[in-house]
């Protein structure tokens, strides 16, 4: 079977599963798609789940609640054992990625990280990636009775339900004890959209001039187009944005239909982050800010005079 | 407690990468060791000034003859002594922790230091498959960080937050931004350093074989319509910017 982590958040099926399940349908390996549902009270995201696969194994237990790596990685691989996985699928959030690694290990599979691409090639499973920031694509390749790949989200389109709703099993798992103690968790919450959702980002850089002007011009015209809102390095060391905002390789890497870059001059590490966007919008007053390289539509201008202007004209 | 730190080296940020046939050739390319591997670094020296129980702080590096320079960089910065096993060979990073694993046993090593995501890689799987091969936990993604006897507290990023932990040791950490601001090495220290150990491993005397074949790399920039709109009229670039995205690149309703 092909096993496929669901990944899941607030009682609702993650778009990455789709993706993933995609990826699976797309992979050529063997065996029936097989949506991996862990948590507790998860019930609906296994409906939403069986909608689009084989079959559906639901773990809805109190351990589940809280997610963590080794946990985690028990089950999975586990699950992948039992079932004679030829292929295991993960989400490539930060927490699929951390696992991960842990069931290929347990598995003694060989690993793929973080694929944008994947299709059979005999007994093997080749994929392409980013590295080097993002500025390569390596196509690679694994062979092996199992392989373990995370799929990088935004990657495959999301899976459109297939004929007849599979069938649900519930699972017995023997989990160990996590040695980490969690002493607090802080959850940022946004109204907005979250920026792995958003299909247009507005971010600001440091040309914004201000936290103030941030606020007024960044929010202010992502409010008014339905964006979600990033930020680069600079401005979240400079303390007028959270982390949680930041695009870039040590931020989050996003790759929206549009992405609107506010006084942001292009550093290479901001580029891994968002260069794969469908399309790149630049505002900056520096005509040699490297942004412009890489934008489909830029303007070499003030942004404190030219989105005030955007605001303005996207209301009407 | 007996700290490895873990050290690549990579393209400097802003050097241009280039492939020559099916790999990446760096040959000619300014090397720098990993900024997240470098956060790893500082972070171990900072918990023996911190006056946590640091007996001993390794480096290891796995690679080319040219590694050697990213380990002077860890040395000239402060840690003890470093471990280079030389070799040209392509390990992807669920392989290469078969050795981290090997070192860290060989060494009492009770904590191991890395970057969260290696720049060269794009991979976040060293920590993770190292800590799984020792039966140990991992905190990754760590911005703080303190020791205290055998127990770690600190902060690190996860899918929707951050959150605080408490581990015994040993564990596995991995570092990022903000969990401290490197230093750089003093001239005296950069002399100091070339007396410290820097011993040569063979690969042949681990037991490791890659897991995943290199195929092809290729650099691949979309072609971007670079279409620029004068911007002296704020008004009518704004009024140009919004037609375009409404009904050419048709993003906008």
């Amino acid at each position: 079977m092909i096993l496929v982590v669901a990944e899941h958040a607030g009682g609702k099926l993650g778009k990455s599963t789709l993706e993933m399940v995609t990826a699976a349908r797309d992979s050529g390996r063997e065996g029936p798609i097989t949506l991996l549902v862990l948590g507790q009270d998860v019930a609906a995201v296994a409906t939403e789940a069986a909608a689009v696969a084989d079959q559906v194994l639901v773990g809805d237990l109190p351990a589940l609640a809280q997610y963590n790596p080794e946990v985690w990685a028990a089950a999975v691989t586990q699950i992948a054992r039992e079932g004679e996985a030829s292929t295991v699928l993960i989400g490539g959030s930060r927490s699929g990625r951390e696992y991960a690694p842990r069931v290929a290990v347990k598995l003694d599979a060989p690993y793929l990280e973080d694929v944008i691409k994947l299709s059979a090639e005999g007994d093997a499973l080749q994929a392409q990636r980013y590295t080097f920031l993002a500025r390569v694509t390596e196509t690679v390749q694994a062979s092996g009775p199992v392989i373990v790949a995370t799929v990088k989200p935004g990657s495959f389109a999301p899976a459109a339900p297939a004929g007849a709703a599979g069938e649900q099993y519930d699972i017995e798992l023997d989990l160990p004890t996590s040695r980490t103690e969690i002493t607090g968790k802080s959850v940022e919450k946004s109204s907005r959209v979250a920026l792995s959702e958003a299909e247009i980002i507005v971010t600001g850089g440091r040309g914004v001039g201000s936290p103030e002007n941030f606020a007024q011009y960044v929010e202010g015209l992502a409010d008014n187009i339905g964006a979600g809102v990033g930020a680069t390095r600079a401005v979240v060391d400079a303390g007028w944005r959270p982390y949680a905002e930041q695009v870039g390789q040590t931020g989050k890497t996003v790759q929206p239909k549009a992405y609107i870059a506010l006084g942001v001059s292009g550093a290479v590490q901001h580029l891994s982050g968002m260069g794969k966007s469908k399309n790149i919008i630049a505002i900056n007053k520096d005509a040699e800010a490297p942004i412009f390289k890489v934008a489909d539509y830029g303007i070499v201008g003030d942004v404190n005079q030219i989105v005030p202007a955007l605001i303005a004209a996207s209301k009407k | 407690m007996k700290i490895l730190t873990l050290v690549r080296q990579v393209p400097d940020a802003e050097a241009r990468v280039k492939v020559s046939g099916d790999r990446v050739d760096l040959d000619g390319t300014t090397l720098v060791i990993d900024g997240m591997d470098e956060y790893g670094v500082e972070e171990a020296l900072r918990l023996r000034e911190g006056g946590a129980n640091v007996e001993d702080i390794v480096a290891l590096a796995v690679g080319p003859k040219k590694v050697e320079d990213a380990l002077r960089t860890a040395l000239a910065m402060g840690v003890d002594r470093a471990i280079h096993i030389e070799t040209d060979e392509r390990l992807d990073a669920v392989s290469l922790s078969k050795i981290v694993a090997q070192v860290a046993q060989a060494e009492g090593t009770s904590l191991i230091l890395l970057g969260g995501q290696e720049a060269d890689w794009d991979s976040q799987a060293l920590g993770a498959a190292s800590a799984e091969r020792l039966g140990w936990p991992q905190l990754t993604w760590t911005n703080e960080l303190s020791a205290d006897g055998d127990t770690l507290t600190g902060r690190h990023d996860v899918d929707d937050g951050n959150e605080g932990f408490k581990v015994s040791l040993p564990a596995v950490i991995t570092a990022q931004q903000g969990l401290n601001e490197p230093r750089y090495p003093t001239l005296p220290n950069i002399m100091k350093a070339k007396k410290k150990e820097l011993r040569k491993d063979e690969l042949g005397s681990y037991d490791v074989q890659p897991g995943v074949q290199y195929l092809g790399a290729e650099i691949q920039t979309r072609a971007r319509l670079n279409r620029m709109i004068d911007g002296k009229d704020p008004q009518a670039a704004a009024e140009q910017l919004l037609d375009l995205l409404r009904n050419e690149a048709k993003v906008l309703a």
